[in-house]
């Protein structure tokens, strides 16, 4: 069963320490034991595998050697037919079947050595992906109870200061009446400002005799009648 | 980063792009800190530091403040509006619909700031989207 499938169950079941549940009863302890120990043997296989493959070179480099020392008896024996000397060319010759068995000797070693080689070099990969496994796992376990804890430890704190858990629709009420008080503030305050910009400078213009004449003044009054008369 | 190292780095900062953070530390098996921005007092944040991640989540609704006959119809567009919200996603702990934001450990304090005031402003805008759906 996955991981999250046991976290599923073990949430909706109302459990508390889901460590416990999911992977130990000593919680998520033995399992970091467990990848400790997959990451040993990780190690341990990489050497492992850089010994064999260092044998596995040192194979190639003889088979490549034993190749050539039978080319070159190849040569003496040639050397030796074209010069008459039957009998030399026959040793020559015994030589480089021994060389034959040497390297037919050396390549199966060579060939088991390159099997070994690629059976560790899986093992190291398939260690490596168990690790990262369960590391995903753990850590999902792991983040799964510091969110429970987490969230035990607010809800405790919330009923020993008494707060009260506002919902959602008051909580939202309140911000956004205080926003409108912040943002009434600042208009309020802009508006002033224009209003007392505005003022001093009909002031200004009243002064200079700029602008609308003063409605109220006694010769507004009386133009006012005349034009009425007419 | 720690809980202490981050609650004396948050109280160090006056203010982060325009908004007071203020952080109060929660006692408890695991440390939580409590962080409120600016004028969002209603909407804490709270940080919990774990092996992997930095864990910030905003309380939204509780499941008794949905209204049950929209309940489905709510889940389905919380799961559209995810990917929209900019990095929140929406979650649940227990009977409590939260919005909640994850960072590396290694990330920085400004990284942290930045993640706690989008997750609120965020929250308020859930909570503005999805009023009709709760009581």
């Amino acid at each position: 069963m996955s991981v999250l499938k046991k976290i599923m169950t073990a949430v909706r079941g109302g459990a508390r320490e889901v460590g416990e549940l999911i992977v130990d009863s000593n919680g998520t302890r033995i399992f970091e034991q467990e990848i400790k120990d997959a990451e040993t043997h990780l190690r341990k296989a990489k050497q492992d595998l850089t010994d064999v493959m260092a044998k596995q070179m040192q194979a190639g480099r003889k088979v490549e050697s034993l190749k050539n020392e039978i080319t070159e008896h190849e040569g003496y024996v040639a050397q030796a037919l074209e010069k008459g000397n039957e009998d030399l060319a026959l040793e020559i010759a015994e030589k480089i079947a021994q060389l034959e068995v040497d390297l037919a000797e050396q390549e199966e070693v060579h060939k088991s050595f390159s099997g070994h080689v690629v059976r560790l070099k899986d093992l190291v990969k398939k260690t490596e992906r168990q690790l990262k496994d369960y590391e995903r796992q753990l850590s999902m376990v792991k983040t799964t109870e510091s969110v429970q804890k987490a969230s035990a430890a607010i809800t405790d704190n919330f009923a020993s200061s008494n707060s009260k858990i506002i919902s959602a629709k008051d909580s939202l009420e309140r911000i956004k009446e205080r926003q409108q008080n912040t943002f009434d503030r600042l208009a309020a305050a802009e508006q002033l400002e224009a209003e007392t910009s505005d003022k001093s400078l009909e002031d200004r213009m009243k002064a200079a005799g700029i602008g609308d004449p003063d409605e109220n003044s006694a010769n507004a009054v009386l133009n006012r009648l005349k034009a009425k008369q007419k | 980063m720690n809980i202490e190292d981050l609650a004396v780095r948050i109280s160090d900062l006056a203010s982060f792009d325009g908004y007071q953070l203020e952080c109060q530390p929660i006692p408890g098996e695991i440390e939580v800190l409590q962080i409120t921005v600016g004028d969002f007092d209603e909407l804490p944040t709270y940080v919990s530091v774990t092996d992997t991640q930095i864990l910030c989540v905003t309380y939204l609704f509780t499941e008794d403040e949905v209204k049950s006959e929209s309940r489905s119809e709510m889940l389905e567009e919380m799961l559209e509006l995810n990917i929209p919200i900019p990095l929140s996603s929406f979650a649940k702990i227990g009977d409590r619909y939260v919005i909640f934001g994850a960072l590396s450990n290694a990330s920085g304090i400004e990284d942290i700031c930045l993640e706690i005031i989008t997750l609120t402003e965020n929250a308020v805008e859930s909570i503005t989207a999805l009023e009709d759906f709760l009581n």
